[in-house]
């Protein structure tokens, strides 16, 4: 490749790139500050003054909550959730990578095969078991199937990274004098370390932004998240203060964008250490 | 320390492939014990069969008085050093060394107290509180050993532990573990070893005895001094000894009162002992001679018989030289010293020489089965 020897090109073109992609994200957070008239008027995304009368007006909602009450909803829903998928998905991807038994790959294949199902085919039959079970309006429809590592896509990529483990530390470990839970929690869990943090952060981030399950499955504001509030905040009736809107959407994408920033440096250091020499 | 019995041992896969056939061996309470071979003889498979990574198939296995086939690894009392030395990579050396202790339940002071012992051992101290991505192969490869060592199994079993290293540490690591060895020996907790490796010269340098395998079934069982002296068959003849013995078709055939090998149409007289050992007189056979038993000159002794021979090349090794020529059609290498070379070195390739050949240090094998027909 000769682009190493002309930089400013290639920096150049990045540079574009991004500012393309970064621009809606940078108007967004331009606009937190603009009226309604300059928003609908204004190209640029710089505001004519900074006020932060919008996030203040926006934190306090409509509604007879702040945006507190909604956040706290959003990780009573989030938390319990990460903590139910990893578990389950680690010792679904265990089993699959390590164990022999019978019907492995057909089952394996049934797993895979779920991913292409589409969400909204499980949306009737699962709510109508919901409203048998009595959990219509609460967090359980939307944290529960994460329990039964139903999120495939996880257990599919822990499979692939475990594959890629040598066995001979779970040997050493096998001879050390563990047996297959040890194991598991002594071993398999540090090394996998790396995929573990990237199921926390995309189910952080997808649990946060999700929007249908919680709208067809709670009923009452005060245990709304954030996903709905957002959507309840633009009004049927009065004229939208769009201002706040935009405000209180910038605090929602904060949570998101802090995860992946602190994630970040574990994929690398997880990924540079390893025991074996090849 | 104890000792180790195979019985019959066998290993076939789900597949119907037989790893290994009907293996007996009896490694002595204390003692280092070399498996050998070519890669795919099953070394390793049975030393994974000993430690419980691989079920057995047949036969009975007892480390000690018990009978471990059932056992699971951590109940049978043994250690194992890996190739790649897997170590755990999240976990400081200390805790590498730890590890196994505190699973077992040890008491922290012992732990403490056992992990120093061992690290002291192997000079390793000051790595205790290192990561392993922080060694260096030779250091990893001491961490490994030294997590065999802290908890004191009857049984240590190593898996071609030197093969990553270069050279030079290969050959170092190796006398340190022939030390260590004798070191716990005079330390009154003698070490039962079990010690795979591809390289003959690991197995002759270390091994106490060295157990040579080819495809699952053991060959010879004997000091590296025996199985250099006595081969049981042309395979071990081949194996040990570096460069390789010289092994080609040969015949025999009557000559005077006694028994000549003719090779590459020169006749080879056999010495008297070597011909009344011989149960036969005639036919097709395997003739073998190891590249040291070959001189440029005749020897002072008196005993070797002169072959005209053609020169093809010297390998110049420093101390000595590897001669290769040709007696009529068949290839032979000679080691000879390289003051011995007699004008050697000034010969054209293709020029005449007369090799002189140690007939009393020949070998004669089967045709077909490469059996030892001398010992």
């Amino acid at each position: 490749m000769n682009a190493r020897s002309f930089p400013l090109p290639r920096y150049l073109a990045l540079f574009t790139v991004a500012v393309l992609m970064l621009y809606p994200l940078l108007w967004l957070v331009g606009a937190s500050f603009k009226g309604n008239a300059e928003i609908f008027s204004e190209v640029g995304f710089w505001p004519s003054r900074f006020d932060f009368g919008a996030y203040a007006k926006g934190w306090k909602t409509s509604s007879e909550y702040t945006f507190a009450t909604y956040f706290l909803n959003s990780f009573a829903i989030v938390v319990p959730r990460i903590v139910v998928t990893v578990i389950s998905c680690v010792l679904v991807a265990y089993a699959f990578a390590r164990f022999e038994f019978f019907g492995k790959k057909l089952l394996f294949g049934v797993m895979v095969a779920t991913m292409m199902l589409p969400l909204i085919v499980l949306r009737l039959p699962q709510y109508l078991m919901f409203k048998q079970l009595g959990w219509l309006d609460t967090y359980l429809p939307i944290i529960l199937p994460s329990a039964f590592a139903t999120d495939t896509f996880f257990v599919f990529m822990l499979v692939q990274f475990l594959r890629g483990i040598p066995r001979d530390m779970e040997e050493a470990a096998m001879i050390d004098g563990c047996n297959a839970l040890q194991l598991l929690w002594h071993i398999i869990v540090p090394l996998l370390k790396p995929a573990i943090i990237s199921v926390v952060v995309f189910q952080f981030i997808w649990t946060m932004n999700d929007f249908m399950g919680p709208l067809i499955y709670l009923a009452s504001v005060e245990k709304y998240p954030v996903s709905l509030a957002l959507k309840m905040s633009i009004g049927a009736t009065e004229e939208v203060e769009w201002a706040n809107v935009i405000a209180i959407s910038v605090v929602a994408l904060v949570p998101s964008v802090l995860v992946f920033f602190a994630a970040q440096r574990h994929f690398i250091e997880g990924a540079a250490s390893s025991g074996i020499k090849g | 320390m104890a000792q180790l019995s195979l019985n019959q041992i066998e290993k076939v896969y789900p597949n119907g492939f037989k790893a290994v056939h009907g293996v007996d061996l009896e490694v002595r309470d204390g003692e280092f014990m070399v498996f050998v071979g070519p890669s795919g003889c099953a070394k390793s498979t049975l030393l994974r069969m000993i430690a419980g990574l691989e079920s057995i198939s047949g036969g009975e296995m007892r480390i000690g008085n018990r009978v471990v086939n059932g056992l699971a690894p951590k109940q049978r009392g043994i250690a194992m050093v890996f190739q790649n030395y897997a170590l755990y990579p999240h976990m400081t050396v200390y805790d590498n060394l730890a590890f196994g202790l505190r699973l077992a339940g040890t008491k922290k002071a012992e732990v403490d107290q056992r992990v120093r012992q061992a690290a002291q051992l192997l000079e390793m101290e000051h790595l205790l509180e290192r990561h392993p991505r922080q060694l260096s192969g030779g250091q990893a490869q001491r961490v490994a050993v030294g997590r065999a060592i802290v908890k004191k199994p009857e049984v240590f079993l190593f898996d071609e532990p030197l093969s990553n290293l270069d050279a030079k540490l290969r050959a170092s690591m190796r006398v340190r573990l022939t030390d260590l060895h004798r070191t716990l020996r005079e330390a009154g907790q003698p070490a039962t070893v079990v010690y795979v490796t591809h390289d003959q010269v690991e197995a002759m340098t270390m091994g106490e005895r060295i157990c040579v395998l080819k495809e699952g079934v053991i060959q010879q069982v004997d000091t590296p001094t025996a199985l250099y002296r006595q081969p049981a068959n042309a395979f071990v003849a081949s194996f040990i000894g570096s460069p390789e013995m010289n092994i080609h078709a040969a015949q025999l055939q009557a000559q005077g009162g006694g028994i000549a090998v003719l090779l590459g149409g020169v006749a080879l007289p056999l010495p008297e002992a070597k011909a009344q050992r011989l149960g036969r007189r005639d036919g097709e056979i395997r003739f073998g001679l190891r590249p040291e038993h070959i001189s440029a000159a005749p020897r002072n002794a008196g005993d070797s018989f002169a072959v005209p021979g053609t020169l093809r090349t010297l390998e110049h090794m420093g101390n000595e030289v590897f001669v290769h020529f040709d007696i009529g059609t068949v290839p032979m290498t000679a080691r000879v010293p390289s003051d011995e070379l007699h004008g050697l070195q000034d010969l054209p390739r293709g020029a005449a020489h007369a090799f002189h050949l140690q007939m009393d240090c020949c070998h004669l094998f089967d045709a077909d089965s490469g059996v030892n027909l001398l010992l």
